[in-house]
């Protein structure tokens, strides 16, 4: 039988879907794990409301747990407090950053003051600060599109929120 | 949304017109995300594509939140779809605004612009509802909500303050949509009912914050503001402007025709 570090472990290896370089624990979506009596329960948080990796999530977490040898797996939607990009750690970001995606500022300041929407953000390839945003919506709900004007590179920058 | 496995303790209704508001709040974000939705495919570039399909996906997040909610508080056995596919236009209870044709690029950025600049300040108002489910779809979704206020402000400052042809443009747009305007903001039981109970705020306090907003992005766009007319739409009653019945027959025609299908 698992027990609670067991699935934290399990866990740590289910990628997210869009961000395969990254584990859905990484991304701080996981927000509880509790094991009684032979059932498992994890309370996941959604990023954005409407993003479709959500259901992918809860599917990829549920076989994990069951080919792990959890009989019993139960999934609770948790939305307070709301996700935030300030979840992810620093090894995550650097992670990010290593996979061509620039990490998020902080969002922790949006709460109170007006949210910087388009920030200087360092290209995650020749890391000039020499770039602009081309949109604030990207291929994923939480990433926008920027550009660098030094190497002349698309890429995408994870979102504050 | 059918992931709560198994579902929380569920809290009853704090009045009877608890879920006829949740669904107005529900059927607002659902209706504005499919007239969005169909500009996939023919946004004016890649980039503003993507970002009006991300936009209709964040607001049918919203919708399914609140479905499955009211659907749960209701405990009739309607689910998220259900309540989406399986109404009839005179149950659907989204303001006229959501629901009007997309128009030209500049009609389809201020009209999602108006919806979300008053999704600001009802969010705003929600975080404080008795309902703490409701709550916490407010808190969720306001964050979402900034991304598509600025996003379509700039589009609607970029096209006034741009071409005199785009600035034609945009200003056409607004003497079209500004009377529907009206409706966001007009009282009614249901509404008086809700602030009452603490579910939410009265449309008429979100005015002054939503017309100021309004005011500053219309001047930063060089365009007019209309006079006001005495004007109401009554989507929120279930009247509906003629246009709808086309939206709703081509969102659930597909459910309508393969019922209980599933992927």
């Amino acid at each position: 039988m698992l027990d609670e570090a067991a699935v934290w472990q399990v866990l740590a290896d289910v990628p997210d879907p869009e961000i395969p370089a990254i584990a859905i624990t990484e991304l701080g979506i996981v927000r509880a794990v509790e094991c009684l009596a032979g059932a498992v329960t994890v309370t996941v948080t959604p990023t954005y409301a409407g993003c479709p990796a959500t259901e992918v999530i809860h599917a990829d977490i549920r076989r994990a747990l069951l080919a792990a040898g959890a009989v019993d797996v139960h999934l609770r939607t948790q939305l307070a407090p709301p996700w935030t990009t300030d979840w992810l750690s620093a090894a995550t970001r650097a992670k990010l950053n290593a996979n061509g995606i620039a990490p998020p500022c902080s969002a922790a300041a949006s709460n109170t003051h007006a949210l910087v929407f388009r920030p200087r953000v360092r290209c995650p390839r020749c890391h000039s600060q020499r770039t602009e945003c081309l949109s604030a919506f990207g291929a994923t709900a939480c990433k926008a599109l920027y550009r660098c004007l030094e190497c002349h590179e698309p890429f995408e920058y994870f979102k504050p929120l | 949304m059918s992931v709560s496995d198994p579902p929380p303790a569920q809290a009853s209704a704090v009045c009877a017109t608890h879920v006829p508001t949740l669904l107005r709040y529900a059927d607002g974000s659902l209706v504005l995300s499919q007239r969005l939705a169909a500009c996939c495919g023919h946004g004016p570039a890649l980039e503003e594509d993507i970002a009006l399909a991300n936009i209709a996906l964040d607001l049918l997040g919203q919708a399914r939140l609140l479905f499955a909610h009211a659907g749960a508080l209701e405990d009739q056995g309607r689910d998220e779809d259900a309540l989406a596919f399986w109404r009839v236009e005179s149950e659907f209870h989204n303001p006229v605004l959501c629901e009007l044709p997309n128009g030209d690029f500049a009609q389809t950025c201020l009209r999602a612009f108006f919806y979300v600049a008053w999704q600001a300040e009802l969010w705003a108002g929600l975080t404080h509802s008795v309902d703490r489910t409701l709550a916490a779809v407010a808190q969720k979704s306001a964050k979402e909500t900034r991304y598509h206020c600025e996003h379509l402000a700039a589009w609607v400052v970029r096209l006034g303050d741009g071409t005199p042809e785009s600035q034609r443009r945009q200003q056409r747009a607004l003497d079209y949509l500004y009377p529907y305007a009206n409706e966001l903001f007009c009282d009614d039981d249901t509404d008086r009912a809700a602030a009452a109970a603490q579910l939410g705020p009265l449309p008429s306090t979100l005015e002054a914050a939503w017309r100021a907003r309004i005011a500053r992005v219309i001047g930063e766009a060089t365009l007019a503001l209309p006079a006001p007319v005495p004007f109401y739409s009554t989507g929120r009653q279930g009247r509906h402007s003629e246009c709808f019945s086309y939206v709703l027959a081509e969102m659930q025609a597909l459910a309508r025709a393969h019922p209980g299908a599933t992927w």
